[in-house]
């Protein structure tokens, strides 16, 4: 089966249950275990969250949007999240080690632990952060 | 996400409901960590917790911290599956007081 299909939300926490909402609709579509969709949500809102608490860090309100897109071709999972915040820079971007316990940090460790790829590409001229996330369903 | 108190003793239980992500962790913690500083014993009921992220998994380890400092306990009570399968991705189910 394949799907594609995007979505684009103002960039806001307030936006992140519409962002679950989106994506839960979406794989609603596609044959996989609950388990693996809750998942593949998680990964997605955290990756939304990190749009938010990141790429629009010190930023209170904005009327930015930021775009979500899902696509399945065959078994290849594909989401891309583009966004017009602060550049990302890939090198940047660490977890915290697990047991150095403290609140925060956790978002991309889950993305990494759900996901098989995080990658920044900077092929967008309208966007200024363009991630994809893959995986093979 | 909506929740309640309930106060038995030095026991102060705060149930929780909804979905708990970065839009509500203020308001969790605003609940959870006065009562935390008071010094009482904290018992957060999860069952009706239908999903948590990392920003939910923040607000238990901050609360769980704070009771340390207080010489208190936060117990975290009925955890539903999914958001236990987020505690154990995090590798915190030997940290958080699970009941």
């Amino acid at each position: 089966m394949n799907i594609e299909e995007s979505k684009d939300f103002l960039v806001s926490t307030a936006s992140l249950k519409e962002v679950r909402t989106f994506s839960r609709e979406v794989f609603e579509k596609i044959n996989l275990p609950q388990d693996q969709k809750d998942e593949l949500v998680l990964a997605i809102a955290e990756a939304a969250q990190n749009i938010v608490k990141h790429a629009y860090k010190d930023i209170a309100e904005t009327s930015d949007r930021m775009e979500i897109k899902i696509s399945l071709k065959d078994s290849d999972l594909e989401i891309g999240f583009f966004d017009k915040g602060k550049a990302v820079i890939p090198e940047n971007i660490q977890h915290r080690k697990l047991d150095d316990i403290k609140p925060g940090g956790l978002g991309t460790f889950f993305i990494k632990q759900i996901m098989d790829a995080a990658v920044f590409k900077k092929d967008q001229k309208e966007w200024v952060n363009h991630l994809v996330l893959t995986k093979k369903i | 996400m909506s929740y309640k108190v309930t106060e038995e003793g030095n026991v102060s239980t705060v149930f929780l409901n909804g979905e708990i992500d970065m839009d509500v962790t203020e308001k969790a913690k605003e609940v959870i960590l006065p009562i935390v500083e008071s010094g009482k014993e904290v018992h957060l009921n999860l069952k009706d917790v239908s999903y948590m992220d990392s920003s939910g998994i923040s607000v238990l380890i901050e609360s769980h911290q704070k009771a340390l400092e207080h010489n208190t306990k936060v117990i975290v009570k009925e955890v539903s599956k999914s958001v236990l399968k987020v505690i154990m991705m995090a590798k915190l189910e030997q940290i958080l007081n699970l009941e």
